[in-house]
């Protein structure tokens, strides 16, 4: 049992979400792409721009686009035009932080209603985003090794997979599943059938990561509408509040740390059902979104989120543990790995799928017996952030 | 509206030219140490931890990687602001009114003598498809702005030089400021034209320096006990980010997050209920815009006080820490510079600048060329 934790004062709700499609290379704007995500938002909770006290933004490097200050660039494509706009950051941590930074206007009473957009275009970095990526490392210690985020995951996933002793027949699974869950997604950007056999028969990009185990470059965006309870309960028919958060960040020294485990991610797991009062997370949460920019994380963050024991989350996969229709169906939405992964976008996007799962509009998608409450996380920075949102309908 | 938050503890290091010396992080170490002090807390005692910073300022993309240890923040909640400082404030300040902290930190740091050129910066800042290909230097829209200020408030560059000399001269009593000076608006005038009619000395300069605020809730404070500066008010808000479509004479987003901030505090009158105002004076100009959006006053009206010397003979006392030209500019950190030694003030800890019967006082913050973006807070004193 987990104990309670400090309960909020005001209850927050999500009446609203929207996407863009998410693709390769966009031709819209980041603006642009702001733009449908927030409109589809708006449009789906019945409100208008001019009823909207307050937007966030959430966006990952401004090294992507090479624009300094990107929240200032995007703002009047997010809606943010003569209102408070404010752009949280927390790496690959932000899609997911951006609803923790939205409830945080609404729960301090200062705001009623309130339009959280996340966007990502990693298309302008050429020839490939990747190299963007050397400028999150320590300039001192560990550029002059010119390291990329390929290299330090394939550490990270050979560490767990040698801790535990999982194989990459394991791991490949994830990519089976998460593809195959994407074919039932309208924005979805690499949807396929695939067996484990051509997930392992794609080419190695830093051993044991292949290719098919990657998430792709991804331009998106993703928004939502918060209300609080006084005006959701007004304007929403179902709407699914915002029941735990929690985050936290570990130290810059990620080679000082067992990459096993991510005990960052239990941090924040354990904040977020503290506030939830959720005691018995495996029966209390219903479906869950967990991060996968690369195929181990999923199960590397199932683990974290206390949802599975530790190395055990690829024999849970394989047994159907975490199927659409299985017992806790995980990243049906088919994930960064089948939707696509425009890092900040990518991580709202799984908010939005647990407002349409718990609500029952997942279409093609819904899992079985009617879920209450969902999870959703999200990672980043070195290795280092984790991110957490509970939410539930009554 | 009753004031819930407060800030408890000040760290500040002196603001410099140069720091070869320390790092950014020993200088937010610096900085932390001397907040945690003041507020008499331990770090493992705050709940939550904002930092503010911008990627490109800091030369490392997704630069809150390298926050959470010289705060001594590992495992606990950290995220970062790329905004203004006075938006990390009202980060740190809604998380505890939301009720899931009682204590919070917010930290910024300016590590500018980093920057070879910081203009280069700041055309990566202009829209990449409209704005950048025309090439011109940053400052330059200062230069337009301002230009269109002088022309609708109807008054000459002797109002903006007298700012200059203002806000050096004050610096010369404030212990953190980097540039005090006793210089006089003819020397402003015959400093080099930079984008005219700016001239070189009425643009702030850079400076290196860390900032930590400790917060806390009322209750936390009746339960611990500290001397408390209140936050009674705090808003910002964001105008037109492309250049041909905002306007240029008004600074509406300083207007906005007034409106937000005296809402809060329940201010109707600011020159008769607020008695210090800190505003954001990067440009000399703005200083005079900012003030009109802190008085609610018409354009030109704020150049026309100023040239009556009411701002410099201390009627009206404004920027009397020296302001960014003072003490230096320190990007997104500027604004909680000047709210840490506004706090000071109303603490009754200035040292040599301190001022008598400061009750109140409005911290005015921008977030620069060629953004729109700026915040508001009224603190009040213990």
């Amino acid at each position: 049992m987990l104990p309670k934790g400090p309960r909020p004062r005001r209850r927050v709700a999500v009446v609203g979400a929207g996407l863009s499609l998410f693709a390769r290379r966009a031709l819209e704007t980041g603006k642009e792409l702001s733009y449908y995500a927030a409109s589809a938002a708006l449009e789906s909770a019945g409100l208008r721009r001019r009823d909207v006290q307050a937007v966030v933004m959430a966006s990952a490097p401004d090294a992507f686009d090479g624009v300094h200050m990107k929240g200032e660039y995007l703002s009047d494509g997010a809606g943010g035009w003569r209102k408070p706009y404010l752009r949280a950051y927390v790496g690959g941590g932000s899609g997911v932080f951006s609803i923790i930074s939205g409830w945080t206007l609404v729960a301090s009473g200062l705001f009623d209603v309130v339009l959280v957009v996340a966007e990502e275009k990693m298309s302008p970095t050429q020839p490939h985003p990747q190299a963007a990526f050397i400028s999150i490392f320590d300039h001192t210690i560990e550029r002059p090794l010119g390291p990329n985020l390929l290299w330090i995951f394939s550490l990270e996933q050979s560490r767990y997979m040698h801790t535990y002793g999982i194989a990459n027949e394991d791991i490949a699974r994830v990519s089976v599943k998460n593809k195959h869950n994407a074919l039932g997604h309208p924005a979805a950007q690499l949807g396929a059938e695939l067996t484990v056999e051509e997930v392992l028969a794609s080419e190695v990009v830093a051993w044991p990561v292949h290719r098919l185990m990657v998430s792709p470059i991804s331009d998106g965006a993703a928004a939502i509408v918060l209300a609080a309870e006084e005006v959701a309960t007004r304007i929403s028919d179902r709407p699914v509040w915002v029941e735990g958060i929690g985050w936290a960040l570990d130290t810059s020294y990620w080679g000082n740390r067992d990459l096993a485990y991510p005990r960052y991610v239990e941090d924040a797991a354990r904040m977020a059902y503290a506030m939830a009062g959720i005691t018995e997370p495996r029966k209390e949460i219903h479906v869950v979104e967990p991060y996968d920019p690369f195929a181990y994380k999923e199960l590397h963050h199932l683990e974290g989120l206390l949802l599975a024991d530790r190395g055990k989350a690829p024999e849970d996969l394989a047994n159907g543990r975490f199927d659409r229709d299985g017992p806790l169906p995980s990243c049906p939405s088919g994930g960064l790995m089948g939707v696509g992964n425009p890092i900040a976008a990518a991580g709202l996007m799984k908010l939005c799928e647990l407002y349409w799962q718990l609500r029952g509009e997942a279409g093609a998608r819904q899992v079985p017996n009617s879920p209450r409450r969902g999870l959703a996380q999200a990672w980043g920075d070195l290795m280092q952030i984790g991110t957490v949102a509970i939410l539930g309908v009554r | 509206m009753e004031p819930s938050v407060a800030i408890i503890g000040i760290g500040l290091t002196p603001l410099r030219s140069v720091s070869p010396d320390v790092s950014f992080r020993e200088m937010i170490f610096e900085a932390a140490t001397r907040a945690y002090a003041d507020a008499g807390v331990t770090p493992r005692e705050i709940d939550t931890f904002v930092t503010v910073a911008e990627d490109f300022h800091e030369g490392t993309s997704i630069t809150d990687e390298y926050t959470p240890d010289q705060l001594g923040a590992v495992r606990r909640p950290v995220q970062t602001i790329a905004g203004d400082g006075l938006q990390g404030l009202a980060t740190a300040y809604m998380l505890i009114r939301s009720g899931i902290a009682e204590t919070a930190v917010v930290e910024a740091h300016s590590k500018a003598s980093n920057i070879v050129h910081h203009e280069q910066i700041l055309a990566l800042a202009l829209d990449p498809t409209f704005e950048r290909p025309r090439r011109f230097n940053p400052h330059a829209v200062a230069g337009l702005e301002m230009r269109r200020y002088l022309h609708e408030a109807g008054v000459g560059p002797e109002a903006t030089a007298r700012v200059v000399s203002k806000n050096r001269r004050a610096a010369l009593t404030n212990t953190y400021a980097a540039y005090g000076a006793d210089i006089g608006g003819d020397e402003v005038l015959a400093s080099a034209p930079l984008a005219d009619p700016l001239r070189e000395l009425e643009v702030s300069r850079y400076a290196d320096g860390a900032v930590v605020l400790v917060l806390a809730s009322a209750e936390w404070i009746a339960d611990r006990g500290a001397t408390p500066v209140w936050i009674r008010g705090i808003g910002w808000a964001t105008d037109e980010p492309s250049l041909s479509g905002r306007p240029w004479g008004t600074a509406v987003y300083a207007r906005m997050a007034c409106q937000a901030a005296y809402a809060q505090a329940g201010i109707r009158s600011a020159v008769g209920e607020i008695n210090l105002f800190e505003v954001d004076d990067t440009y000399a100009y703005k200083e005079l815009q900012h003030l009109e959006a802190a008085l609610g006053l018409e354009v030109g009206e704020g150049a026309r006080l100023t040239e009556s010397a009411r701002t410099a003979n201390g009627q009206l006392r404004v920027n009397i820490s020296g302001g960014n030209l003072g003490m230096g500019y320190g990007y997104d950190a500027s604004a909680l510079f000047r709210t840490a030694v506004t706090a000071h003030q109303l603490r009754g800890t200035a040292g040599p600048g301190q001022l008598k019967d400061i009750h109140s006082a409005l911290v005015l913050s921008w977030r620069g060329i060629p953004t729109t973006t700026g915040g508001a807070v009224v603190l009040g004193a213990p």
